[in-house]
């Protein structure tokens, strides 16, 4: 028994009240626009404390309400908030449930209301978050890495609860992404509608799906180091905790192993990073095809090299290690597999070139995100190879240019995509255009800012400049010119901060007041746009699922009559294989 | 509605000479894999769903095991003996790992009752189905409470807390709870799960739909035993 007929035979139920239609929902829209707003809200918090850090580092001493513990804290919800709880949730969450029922043809997930409670189980999750800065001691300071023995030692901000509500936190965010996780790879795989083969798949949904796998595969690793570390913290035990001398007392711990903890981390924090990128790659793909009129470049290519940098990213681990006091033979195994990884990843960035090349290329805002990501991202990937490399890695670890490349690579680059796809799929949401105007001011503010933000960073970094410290006075090695970049990076993250406002006003004004959008304003070859409704409604595709007759990139087919044609849109007489190719 | 998918989108078609049979046989394997509509023939959704939360499942319990064994190795007092730990004094014979035995074999006869409840619900035999689920049901219920008094003797008789222990190295304790606690809760949530089906099986509430629900429940459970399987052989044997 095939299921899409099964799927097409089911009833509609549309919801009739307000609570079932917008708060318990289980349309995978309605869930997608709640995470993505939960997760911009909890990641405006993040971008105020990245404020209120740039400000401590370019002014030191100017506001005394941050002390060195506060700055701590700021540095380590920011990272974690943005990496977790901003970037994961609306790739996955956001991104995901909105894209892959309407790209593959799918009437919603398989399991609605697992959906459903995939999104409750976030909220929770950030509402523990959030609940840390309310408590005795203030959230934990450990760094968003959260090493022990000092993440739990009394002394580091936020040992007595804000590291519980922490762990607590990131065990319930990986319910939820689980229960939204399972959701997306079963309808990626078992609910495409007819004629839609793996190899019909836009990018976005081969980007989404092969994240969410590695999301499946990495979040266990970080559940169970976040439980033996609670283990740690309630009850004492010593998983990775060893003999500790704190405060000129000996604490009951012995025997635990810290770098334990660094291996169980790493092995999901590298994949994390994956789960970042891999939607990026597959949504820049798709904008960057679109906005070119071209079909992607070696579209094959780019699956096998999305599913071999998901399978790579598991072997990786350890160069985050380089100097915790490995074996050095696994620094050598492990900075071979990272340099492994820059070649699917460089085959990407070639191919996005090289669809744009002799493309007819509109400079939209989505598009102008989606090129401003190829660069950002070849910079933070070219950064890469001098980490990868152990003998580079060990002068520069630690330093400001381990904080410019991951912020360039996972940064910044990953929150271009997520402005271009909102920029992109926003008329599909809303039925409205994006201003233009106030996009083109967004993205140059962004674009450059981060630039002006990150680059300098690259210097600091070489001459020295150690991440993570409070101040930087009275240090012999680091010239006091260096804070006069320090400033000029503060001001800039202050006016790219505040860019992000001209955005949200966007957002909220165009919601209602924006240009109506039509259904297909891009004029994209994706299902998403072929849907009877804008919005689309309940059950997306009314009576009939769609039929799929041809790949997502049948842009400027010689001969046809418009320069796309839709992936629903039957072949022509003579030209019965719908052939987009010769 | 696929007309030759793999010819469509290939810009370059490889030349004919170099199409080897192997070259064929693996097109044919990845255009089978990559069909439309299900890549899993006949594979109901909440099948494929489950195999893939048991996989990232088993991910859990594989990091679990691994840390375990890490510290095991790591930690600077010597580790207790689990034979003379998990021993019991009946009618007078010390006998090394018994209690464990017995959970072992009962939990491994529930997989044997589980298997059979899947082949009569498959048989539309709705009632033998819903008792064998219960039996089913009913030895991990029994497992759960044999743990309990494991897990009683353990902390009251012999000292064992997760912060240390008489016997030795402190991890012992940690891992131990943590592991076969987190073990426990699967099956604990098996016996909840198996129950509820059963119940629902009994009344009938599949028969339009057909019995697949109990094979999905059954992988579930086949999982939690084969996960037994590792932590008796990692924990206790070794």
């Amino acid at each position: 028994m095939a299921h899409v007929p099964y799927q097409e035979a089911l009833p509609l139920h549309e919801p009739k009240s307000f609570w079932t239609r917008y708060v318990w929902s289980q349309d995978h829209k309605v869930i997608a626009i709640q995470y993505t707003l939960t997760a911009v809200a909890v990641g405006l918090v993040a971008l105020v404390m990245s404020w209120l850090m740039r400000l401590q580092i370019g002014f030191p001493g100017s506001f005394s309400f941050i002390d060195p513990s506060t700055y701590y804290q700021l540095v380590t919800m920011h990272g974690m908030i943005m990496v977790i709880y901003l970037l994961t949730a609306i790739f996955l969450g956001g991104f995901g449930n909105f894209l892959i029922p309407l790209m593959v043809g799918a009437r919603d997930m398989v399991f609605p209301f697992v959906n459903m409670l995939s999104y409750w189980a976030y909220l929770l999750s950030v509402l523990v978050l959030m609940a840390s800065f309310f408590v005795p001691g203030g959230p934990t300071g450990a760094g968003w890495t959260l090493y022990p023995p000092q993440a739990i030692l009394p002394g580091t901000p936020g040992s007595d609860s804000g590291i519980v509500l922490m762990l607590v936190s990131l065990i319930l965010f990986i319910v939820a992404a689980t229960m939204g996780g399972l959701n997306y790879v079963t309808t990626v795989i078992q609910a495409r509608t007819y004629g839609m083969t793996m190899m019909r798949l836009p990018l976005s949904v081969w980007g989404i799906f092969m994240a969410t796998i590695l999301a499946l595969l990495a979040f266990p690793a970080l559940f169970v180091g976040g439980v033996m570390m609670l283990f740690d913290r309630l009850l004492g035990s010593s998983f990775f905790m060893p003999a500790v001398v704190s405060m000129g007392k000996m604490l009951d711990y012995q025997g635990g192993s810290p770098v334990l903890f660094q291996h169980i981390f790493w092995f999901f924090g590298h994949p994390e990073v994956y789960i970042v990128a891999l939607p990026a790659f597959g949504i820049v793909s798709d904008i960057i095809s679109t906005h070119a009129r071209k079909n992607i470049f070696g579209y094959r290519i780019m699956v096998w090299a999305i599913v071999s940098i998901g399978v790579l990213s598991f072997i990786v681990w350890a160069h985050h290690m380089y100097v915790s006091g490995m074996n050095p033979y696994f620094g050598f195994f492990f900075a071979i597999t990272t340099l492994i990884i820059a070649v699917p990843t460089a085959i990407k960035v070639y191919n996005w070139v090289l669809t744009l090349w002799q493309g007819n290329i509109h400079m939209t805002v989505p598009m102008l995100f989606a090129v401003a990501f190829v660069s950002t991202f070849t910079i933070g990937g070219i950064t890469g190879l001098f980490l990868g490399n152990v003998v580079i890695d060990l002068p520069l670890s630690d330093t400001y240019f381990v904080v410019a490349h991951f912020h360039m690579v996972m940064g910044v680059s990953p929150i271009l995509v997520v402005f271009g796809g909102i920029y992109h799929w926003f008329p599909k949401i809303t039925g409205r255009m994006l201003n233009d105007t106030l996009g083109q001011i967004h993205f140059w503010l962004t674009f450059l800012g981060t630039y002006a933000i990150y680059f300098p960073m690259h210097y600091l970094g070489f001459i020295g400049m150690p991440r993570r410290y409070y101040a930087y006075e009275g240090y012999q090695f680091i010239p006091e010119s260096a804070q006069d970049l320090n400033v000029f990076i503060t001001i800039s993250a202050l006016m790219v901060g505040a860019a992000q406002f001209i955005f949200l006003y966007n957002l909220a004004w165009s919601a209602f007041k924006g240009k109506p959008a039509g259904s297909n304003p891009w004029n994209a070859t994706t299902l998403e746009w072929q849907t009877p409704d804008t919005p689309p409604s309940h059950g997306n595709w009314g009576d009939r699922l769609p039929i799929v007759y041809r790949w997502a990139y049948d842009y400027s087919v010689p001969g046809a009559e418009k320069d796309f044609i839709p992936q629903n849109q039957p072949p022509a007489g003579e030209n019965p294989g719908g052939a987009a190719t010769t | 509605m696929v007309q030759n998918s793999s010819e469509q989108h290939r810009p370059l078609t490889v030349p004919e000479e170099w199409r080897s049979g192997v070259h064929n046989r693996l097109t044919e394997i990845s255009t089978d894999w990559s069909s439309d509509q299900d890549a899993f023939k006949n594979v109901p959704w909440g099948k494929a769903m489950m195999w893939i939360f048991l996989v990232s499942d088993t991910f859990i319990f594989t990091c679990f095991l691994t840390g375990y064994m890490t510290v095991r190795m790591s930690t600077t007092e010597p580790w207790p003996v689990p034979s003379e730990v998990f021993a019991l004094t009946i009618a007078g014979h010390h006998i090394p790992l018994i209690l464990i035995a017995i959970m072992t074999f009962i939990l491994i006869t529930s997989s044997g009752t589980m298997a059979m409840a899947v082949n009569f619900g498959y048989r539309r035999e709705r009632h033998k189905t819903a008792l064998l689920m219960l039996a089913t049901a009913l030895f991990g219920a029994s497992f759960v409470g044999m743990q309990a008094f494991e897990w009683t003797k353990l902390i009251v008789e012999e000292g064992v807390r997760p912060w240390g222990n008489p016997m030795g190295a402190a991890q012992f304790g940690s891992t131990f709870f943590m592991i076969t606690g987190f073990h426990g809760l699967h099956v604990s949530i098996g016996v909840i799960y198996l129950s509820t089906v059963a119940f629902k099986v009994w009344r009938g509430d599949y028969q339009s739909r057909g019995y697949e629900i109990v094979e999905i429940a059954g992988l579930y459970w086949h999982f939690v035993d084969l996960v037994w399987v590792f932590i008796f052989a990692f924990f206790y044997l070794w």
